[in-house]
C-alpha cells in the first residue's frame, strides 16, 4: 500500500497578544491511499488546524506535508491550484459553509466553472446532475436553495462539491456533529461508498470517538496540539496505552445500562495553549503522572509494530 | 384509559399538546403527550431535532413564548395541581424554586455582568425568606457543593470555562432544593471528559437534594448512564416509554429501534451502519396516521389511516405503534 499523506513535524503557531499560541506542535502521521486517519481529540486540541494546515488554507509555522511525495508546503501558486484539485475539504457546518445566494447546483457547479472542467453548458450540466445522483439528492432540488433544506441534504450538497473535481484526497473537519443521528448514519453511510467507489483517502477529523472508530483504519489521538497515541483502530480500543485515551474512552457513555465500567474522571480543564507547560502537556490532569512527566516532554515513540504512544509510563520494553 | 399507567406522584403531564401559530400555517410542536414521574426519580426524554423536548420543557415551566405559541391541550399537575389553571403570580413561585432548570448553553443563560454568587443568590432571595448576607452564603455553599472553590465566587462568567460555567447553572438551579429539575441537553456543549465530570456532579446531587428529573437529550449514552426511565420521542409525540433497562434490551417502536441501529457502536464492530430512511416530517405537515410512517420498514396500509394508541406491552412499557396494538388486543380478546 503507497503512502498518499505525510506530515512531517507540523507546527502552527498563531500569534495572540499574550504570546504564540501552540494550536498544533509538531505532529506527524501519514495516510495511505484509499483509507482514512481519524484524528479525534477535544475542543482546542489543534485536529481542524491540522485539518486546515494540510490544505494550506491556512500556513503552516513549520514543517512539511508531502502529497505523493512532493512538499504541499513549497508549492507555487500554480501548483497549489492542481493540488485543490485532488484536495479537498468538507466543512462541519453545512449552514455556514454553502453561499447562501447560489442554488444547488450553481454550488456544485462552481468548482467546475472556475477550473474549467466542462466544455460547455450541456457537459456542465450533466456533470452537476451526475454528482447530485451520486450523493444522493434529487433532481428537483437543483434549483433550490441552502436554506430550503436540511442539514442532512445541506451537507451531500457539501460533499458533491468537494467531489466535483475528482479528488484523491479529501479532509472530513466533524463533517456530521451539526447533524441528527438518524441522519448521521445516512451521511457516514455515503461517505463510506464514495470512498470505496472512488478510492478516496480521507483525513476524517471529530470528536465523536463512536464515529471516529467507524470510519477509520487508523486513528490519532490528539492533546493540546500533539498527537498522544496512534495505531489502528481495533488496538486503539482494545489497547489504549496513553493515560488520556484511557480517559477519554472510559468518559464516552455508552448506550446500555447492562454495561459498568470503571470510569476515569480527570481533574480539571485543558490548559491553555498559549503557554503549554514545558514536560507532557497531559501532566496536571493525569492519574498517573511521575516526577519525570513534568519537566521532559515525552516522544511519540512505537511500543509495539503499529503502536505509538507519547507518554513516559509506556516504554519500549516495559 | 392508559393514563392510569401514567399516574405519578409528583408530576403528571396528560395528552400536552402545544402549537404555534404562525402566518405559515399552525406548527404541531408537542401533540398529546403523556409523561409522569415520581418524586426522585430522573426520565429521559430523547428525541431528535425539532421532536418536541424543549417546547415540553418550556411547556411545563410555561415559558412558551405567547403567541405565537399556546398550550391547546392538556394538563400538567405538579404536586397535585394543574400548572395550566394557576395564576402567573403562583407560578412564579414555583419556577426557580419548586422547578427548575438548566439550559444546553452555559455562555448564554447566564448574566454576563453580574458574578456567579450574586446571580445563585438572586435565586435564593427571591424564593428563600433570608437575608442578603445569607443568601450570598448560601450561594458560596452551592459552588462549593458543585466543585468550585469559593474564592472564585465574585468572578464573572467569562473567566469560567464551559465545564465550570455549567457547573453554575446547576448551582442555581439547585439552589432552592427543587422537586424537579428540568435539564435541557445540558452536556452537549462540553467536550467528552468536561461531560463525564458534568454528568457525574449531577448524579451525587441529584440523589442528595432527592430531586427529580426530566434529561432532555439526544445521546442514549446519557440516558444509560444517568436515567431510570426514557421516554422515546418523535414529531412531538411519545412513542415509547419503558423503564430504562427493559427499553434498552427490548425496544419495540421501529422508529427506537431504527435510533439504535444508527449508532456507531464502539464495542462492537460493525461493517455499515443501518440509517432510518427519509427525513424529519415538517412539523407544519405532518402525515396523517402515525407519523412515523413514511420512514417505517414494518409499515402496513392502515399505519398511514389509523393513529396509533398507547399499547402497553409489558409493566409499564408502553408503545404506540399499530403493530404491537393489534396484537395486544389479540391477546386480550377485543
Amino acid at each position: 500500500m503507497s503512502v498518499l499523506l505525510e506530515v512531517k513535524n507540523l507546527k502552527k503557531y498563531f500569534k495572540t497578544k499574550r504570546g504564540p499560541l501552540h494550536a498544533v506542535d509538531g505532529i506527524d502521521f501519514k495516510i495511505n491511499k484509499g483509507e482514512t486517519l481519524g484524528l479525534v481529540g477535544e475542543s482546542g486540541c489543534g485536529k481542524s488546524t491540522t485539518g486546515r494546515v494540510v490544505l494550506r488554507l491556512i500556513e503552516a509555522t513549520d514543517g512539511e506535508v508531502f502529497f505523493e511525495g512532493e512538499d504541499v508546503l513549497k508549492f507555487s501558486k500554480p501548483q497549489m491550484r492542481k493540488f485543490r484539485e485532488n484536495a479537498q475539504f468538507v466543512f462541519q457546518d453545512p449552514f455556514a459553509s454553502l453561499n447562501p445566494r447560489m442554488s444547488v447546483s450553481e454550488i456544485i457547479a462552481e468548482p467546475l466553472i472556475i477550473n474549467k472542467k466542462a466544455a460547455n453548458k450541456q457537459e456542465l450540466i450533466k456533470r452537476v446532475r451526475e454528482l447530485m445522483g451520486i450523493v444522493g439528492l434529487a433532481e428537483a432540488l437543483e434549483n433550490v436553495y441552502p436554506h430550503e433544506l436540511d442539514g442532512g441534504r445541506r451537507q451531500r450538497i457539501g460533499i458533491a462539491r468537494a467531489l466535483a473535481l475528482n479528488p484523491q484526497f479529501i479532509v472530513q473537519d466533524e463533517p456530521v456533529s451539526a447533524l441528527d443521528v438518524s441522519i448521521q448514519a445516512q451521511v457516514l453511510n455515503l461517505m463510506e461508498d464514495l470512498q470505496k467507489e472512488f478510492g478516496l483517502t480521507y483525513l476524517f477529523i471529530s470528536h465523536d470517538l463512536g464515529v471516529i472508530k467507524h470510519m477509520s483504519n487508523n486513528i490519532a489521538v490528539m492533546y493540546l496540539g500533539k498527537i498522544v497515541e496512534m495505531s489502528d483502530y481495533k488496538s486503539m480500543f482494545a489497547d489504549p496505552q496513553h493515560p488520556y485515551t484511557k480517559a477519554l474512552l472510559s468518559a464516552i457513555p455508552v448506550p446500555d445500562p447492562e454495561i459498568k465500567r470503571e470510569r476515569i474522571i480527570l481533574e480539571g480543564d485543558v490548559p491553555s495553549p498559549i503557554s503549554p507547560p514545558p514536560g507532557c502537556r497531559f501532566y496536571g490532569r493525569c492519574f498517573a503522572r511521575m516526577d519525570e512527566c513534568k519537566d521532559v516532554d515525552p516522544v511519540l515513540t512505537e511500543i509495539y509494530p503499529g503502536k505509538l504512544v507519547a507518554c513516559h509510563l509506556c516504554k519500549k520494553d516495559g | 384509559m392508559a393514563n392510569e399507567l401514567y399516574r405519578g406522584k409528583l408530576l403528571n403531564i396528560s395528552d400536552l399538546s402545544i402549537h404555534f401559530f404562525i402566518e405559515e400555517g399552525t406548527v404541531h410542536a408537542v401533540n398529546g403527550l403523556n409523561i409522569a414521574l415520581a418524586p426522585g426519580e430522573t426520565i429521559g426524554l430523547v428525541g431528535e431535532t425539532g421532536a418536541g423536548k424543549t417546547t415540553t420543557a418550556l411547556g411545563i415551566m410555561r415559558l412558551v413564548q405567547s403567541p405565537p405559541g399556546m398550550v391547546v391541550e392538556g394538563k400538567i399537575e405538579f404536586e397535585g395541581r394543574d400548572l395550566l389553571e394557576i395564576s402567573e403570580a403562583e407560578m412564579r413561585k414555583v419556577r426557580g424554586s419548586k422547578i427548575s432548570m438548566i439550559f444546553q448553553d452555559p455562555m448564554t443563560s447566564l448574566n454576563p455582568t453580574i458574578p456567579v454568587r450574586d446571580q445563585i443568590a438572586e435565586v435564593v432571595l427571591l424564593h428563600e425568606n433570608v437575608s442578603a448576607q445569607q443568601a450570598l452564603f448560601k450561594a458560596e455553599e452551592m459552588l462549593e457543593k458543585v466543585g468550585i472553590r469559593k474564592e472564585r465566587s465574585r468572578e464573572y462568567p467569562h473567566q469560567f470555562s464551559g465545564g465550570m460555567r455549567q457547573r453554575v447553572g446547576i448551582a442555581i438551579a439547585l439552589a432552592c432544593n427543587p422537586a424537579l429539575l428540568i435539564s435541557d441537553e445540558p452536556t452537549t456543549a462540553l467536550d467528552v471528559t468536561i461531560q463525564a465530570q458534568v454528568l457525574e456532579l449531577m448524579k451525587d446531587l441529584k440523589v442528595e437534594f432527592n430531586t427529580a428529573m426530566i434529561m432532555i437529550t439526544h445521546d442514549l449514552g446519557i440516558v444509560a448512564e444517568i436515567c431510570d426511565k426514557v421516554a422515546i420521542m418523535y414529531a412531538g409525540s411519545v412513542v415509547e416509554t419503558a423503564d430504562k433497562y427493559e427499553l434498552f434490551k427490548n425496544p419495540k417502536h421501529p422508529y427506537t429501534i431504527g435510533l439504535f441501529n444508527s449508532l456507531p457502536d464502539i464495542e462492537k464492530d460493525e461493517d455499515r451502519l443501518v440509517p432510518i430512511k427519509g427525513l424529519m416530517p415538517d412539523p407544519m405537515n405532518l402525515p396523517p396516521g402515525c407519523p412515523f410512517h413514511p420512514r417505517c420498514d414494518r409499515a402496513m396500509p392502515q399505519c398511514s389511516e389509523i393513529v396509533p394508541e398507547n399499547t402497553e406491552v409489558a409493566d409499564g412499557h408502553v408503545v404506540r405503534c399499530l403493530l404491537y396494538e393489534a396484537e395486544h388486543n389479540k391477546e386480550k380478546g377485543v
